[in-house]
C-alpha cells in the first residue's frame, strides 16, 4: 500500500511538472495548442479521483478472483456502463465523429457495424461465457479441450489483439495530448503508461471497472451536451442541419449517401463481418462477463451496454454533422490550406470550443484523455490475465499454482505490458496506425471468435481442430492485412497490393471456421473422442449455470 | 459434474423445455439481427444511390438516415426483448431444474 502512495504521488508530481515545464516551449511543426489550464485542472481532478478509487480498490483486492473479476460482484448496470466505457474508445468518439465530418453518411456505416455485434453477444455468448468461464475467455474455449495448446493459442490471440489495440490507443493519445495540453509526445505516452500500470497493478479489475464507469458517464454527458448544443443551433431540426451541412461541405449532397468507404460488395460484406464479430472476440470485453454474479446480470449488462453505445453513436453522428457546419466554416480551426488544425480526429474537439469556449474545450479534452486512459487500462488487464492465468498458471504450472503467486505474476505482466506499450507508443509515433484497430478487430473475429463460439455450441470440436483453426484464422487475418492495400501500399509504399481488399474478415473468418471444422472432423484420436463426449456435461452447465463460478461477498 | 447428475438433468422435462425454447428464441433473434444488418450492408454494396435518395420530395434528409437510426434502435430493442423473456421465463425454468436435482 505504501508503494501505491509513493508511486501515485510521484506520477502526479511528474505530470504537473512536465505540464508546466512543457507549457512555454510550445512551438514547431506539431502545432500544439497553448497550455490549456481548464483542461489540465479537469484532468488532474479525474486522475485524483481515479487514484482515490484505486486506493480504495487496492484494499479490497486480496485474491486472484478479486484481481481478475472484482470478486464477481459488479451489478448489471455497473457492468453495462463499464462495457460501454471499454467500447467507447477515443477512436470511436474522435474517429467516428471525424469520419462523419469528412465523409458524412459513411461514418454511420461504421457506427452501425460496431453496434450490431452486441445483440449477437447477448443472444449467443453473454450468459454462456458467464456460466462456463472464470477469469478469461480461454477458460471457456479450453473447457473440455486440452489446456496447454488451447490456452496458448487463446493467449496468442489475446496478446495480438491487445497489443494492436494498445499501440493504436497510445499513439492516438500521445498525439492528442501533445496537441491539447501542450505536452511533449513522449511525456504524454509515459504518463498514460504509468497511470494505467497504477490502476491495474494496485486496483485490479475493481479499480479498472470504476475508472470505466466514471469515464463512460463523463463521455456520455459531454457528448450529450455537444449534440444538444448542435441541435439547438438548428432549432432542433435535423433537416435544417443537413441542409446547412451540404451547403458548406465540399462534396455537397454526396455526404447524404454511402460514399467510397466501401467501394465493392466484397469489401462491404467483409467489413461488416469484421466489425460485427470482432466485437464478440475482444478479450477485454469478454473478460467483463466474469465480473457479474450470474447469467441474469450478464444479460442485463449487455442490454444496458447496447443502449449506451447505440445512444453514443447517434450522438457522434450529430456531432460530426454539427462540426461540418460550425467548424469547417470557421477559419480559427483551419490551416492555411483549408484542412483541419490538428488533423482528421479533431472535429469533436474544435466543436466543443466553438460551442462552449475554453472551459468546455477543457472538459472535452480531459474526457478524451480519460477515455484513452480507461481503455488502455482495460486492455492491459486483459493482456496481463492471459499471461498470468492462461500462460503461467495453466500452461507453465499445469494448474498447480499458488493464487498469490499467480497474482504476483499478473502484476509483473501488467508492468511489463505497460512498459512495452510505452516503448511501442514512442516507436510508432510517426507511423500511420489507423489500420491497427481494424486489424485488432479482424484478428478478434478470425482467431478468438470462431474457437469460442464453436467450443460453446459445437459438440464435434476437438483440440486439434480448435488449435489449427485458431492459428490459421490469426495468421490469415494478419497476412491478408499486410499484403492488402492498408499495409502493402499505404505503409510499405508498394504500387499495387497483392491482396486487393482492405478488410480481411470474410476470408480469414471463413478460413478459421472451415479449417476448425475440417481438422476436428478428421480427428479420431482418443482424446478427441473424450472431448466430444464431454460436451454433454459442458452444455448442461452452460444452459443452467449449475456448477458455475459464483460471486463472493465482501 | 458427476455422471448421474448429468443424466438426471438431461432427462428432466423442464431442462428439455428450457433448451428447446431458449435455443429457438436466441437463434431466431440472431437471425433477425443478421438479416437486418446484412440487408443494409448489401444495400450499401449494390444500391448506395437508393439510400441517398431524399425521404420525400424536396427534402435533404436521405432515406439512409432514418434507416441507420432505426437499425441502432432495433438492435437495442432486440436485446431488450431477449432479456425480458430470459430473465423471467428462462430463469424460472432454470430455478425449478436446480431445485429438482438438488
Amino acid at each position: 500500500m505504501r508503494n501505491f502512495l509513493i508511486f501515485s504521488g510521484f506520477s502526479l508530481v511528474i505530470f504537473s511538472l512536465s505540464v508546466f515545464a512543457a507549457g512555454p516551449l510550445v512551438t514547431g511543426e506539431v502545432q500544439q495548442q497553448p497550455l490549456n489550464v481548464s483542461a489540465i485542472v479537469m484532468f488532474l481532478l479525474f486522475v485524483s479521483a481515479t487514484l482515490g478509487i484505486t486506493y480504495w480498490a487496492a484494499q479490497r483486492t486480496k485474491t486472484a478472483k478479486d484481481f481478475y473479476t472484482a470478486g464477481g460482484g459488479i451489478t448489471g448496470l455497473q457492468n453495462g456502463l463499464a462495457i460501454a466505457g471499454d467500447y467507447m474508445s477515443a477512436a470511436s468518439f474522435l474517429g467516428i465523429s471525424g469520419l462523419v465530418y469528412a465523409k458524412g453518411y459513411d461514418g454511420l456505416i461504421y457506427s452501425i457495424g460496431f453496434l450490431v455485434g452486441w445483440p449477437i453477444i447477448m443472444f449467443l455468448m453473454a450468459e454462456q461465457l458467464r456460466n462456463l468461464g472464470k477469469y478469461t475467455f480461454a477458460d471457456v474455449a479450453s473447457y473440455r479441450l486440452q489446456q496447454t495448446p488451447i490456452r496458448t493459442m487463446a493467449a496468442c490471440g489475446t496478446l495480438v489483439t491487445v497489443l494492436l489495440y494498445l499501440i493504436a490507443q497510445m499513439v492516438g493519445a500521445g498525439q492528442l495530448i501533445e496537441l491539447l495540453f501542450g505536452l511533449d509526445y513522449w511525456m504524454a505516452v509515459v504518463i498514460i503508461g504509468m497511470l494505467m500500470i497504477l490502476y491495474v497493478v494496485f486496483g485490479g479489475m475493481l479499480a479498472t471497472t470504476w475508472v470505466q464507469i466514471i469515464k463512460a458517464i463523463l463521455l456520455l454527458g459531454g457528448a450529450t451536451f455537444l449534440a444538444v448544443m448542435v441541435l439547438s443551433t438548428f432549432g432542433f431540426s435535423f433537416e435544417e442541419m443537413f441542409n446547412k451541412a451540404i451547403e458548406v461541405h465540399k462534396d455537397h449532397d454526396k455526404i447524404m449517401a454511402p460514399g467510397n468507404l466501401v467501394s465493392d460488395p466484397v469489401s462491404a460484406i467483409s467489413l461488416g463481418l469484421g466489425l460485427m464479430f470482432g466485437t464478440a472476440g475482444l478479450p477485454h470485453i469478454l473478460m467483463r462477463f466474469f465480473t457479474v454474479a450470474n447469467a441474469k446480470e450478464a444479460r442485463k449488462s449487455v442490454f444496458y451496454a447496447t443502449g449506451f453505445i447505440g445512444y453514443f453513436y447517434i450522438l457522434t453522428f450529430i456531432i460530426g454533422f454539427g462540426a461540418i457546419v460550425l467548424v469547417s466554416t470557421n477559419p480559427e480551426y483551419l490551416q492555411a490550406d483549408g484542412s483541419l488544425r490538428g488533423g482528421g480526429n479533431m472535429p469533436a474537439i474544435h466543436l466543443s470550443h466553438a460551442l462552449g469556449g475554453n472551459i468546455f474545450l477543457g472538459f472535452i479534452s480531459a474526457v478524451a484523455f480519460a477515455t484513452i486512459l480507461a481503455v488502455v487500462s482495460g486492455l492491459t488487464l486483459a493482456g496481463a490475465s492471459a499471461v498470468s492465468h492462461d500462460l503461467y498458471a495453466n500452461v507453465f504450472k499445469r494448474g498447480q499454482v499458488d493464487e498469490l503467486q499467480e497474482m504476483r505474476i499478473s502484476k509483473i505482466a501488467t508492468v511489463l505490458l505497460g512498459i512495452l506499450a510505452i516503448y511501442l507508443g514512442i516507436q510508432f509515433q510517426k507511423q500511420n496506425v489507423a489500420f491497427m484497430v481494424g486489424l485488432a478487430f479482424a484478428v478478434a473475429a478470425s482467431a478468438n471468435f470462431p474457437v469460442l463460439i464453436l467450443s460453446i455450441f459445437w459438440s464435434g470440436l476437438t483440440t486439434r481442430g480448435a488449435l489449427l483453426g485458431g492459428f490459421i484464422g490469426l495468421f490469415t487475418a494478419i497476412g491478408l492485412v499486410i499484403i492488402g492495400p492498408t499495409v502493402w501500399v499505404d505503409v510499405l509504399k508498394n504500387a499495387e497490393p497483392i491482396f486487393p481488399y482492405k478488410y480481411p474478415a470474410l476470408f480469414s473468418m471463413a478460413a478459421a471456421f472451415l479449417s476448425t471444422w475440417f481438422f476436428s472432423m478428421l480427428d479420431n484420436s482418443d482424446s478427441a473422442i473424450k472431448e466430444r463426449a464431454a460436451f454433454e456435461a459442458q452444455d448442461i452447465r452452460c444452459q443452467t449455470g449449475i456448477g458455475a463460478e459464483g460471486a463472493i461477498t465482501h | 459434474m458427476q455422471e448421474d447428475l448429468v443424466k438426471k438433468i438431461q432427462q428432466h422435462p423442464k431442462y428439455l423445455e428450457l433448451v428447446r425454447k431458449r435455443s429457438a428464441f436466441a437463434w431466431v433473434l440472431s437471425l433477425i439481427m443478421l438479416v437486418i444488418y446484412y440487408t443494409f450492408i448489401l444495400l450499401i454494396a449494390f444500391n448506395p444511390a437508393w439510400l441517398g435518395k431524399p425521404v420525400s420530395e424536396g427534402m435533404i434528409t436521405s432515406i439512409g438516415i432514418p434507416i441507420g437510426m432505426l437499425i441502432i434502435i432495433l438492435a437495442f430493442i432486440l436485446t431488450g426483448i431477449y432479456v425480458q423473456r430470459a430473465n423471467t421465463e428462462f430463469d424460472e425454468l432454470t430455478k425449478q431444474i436446480r431445485k429438482d436435482v438438488k
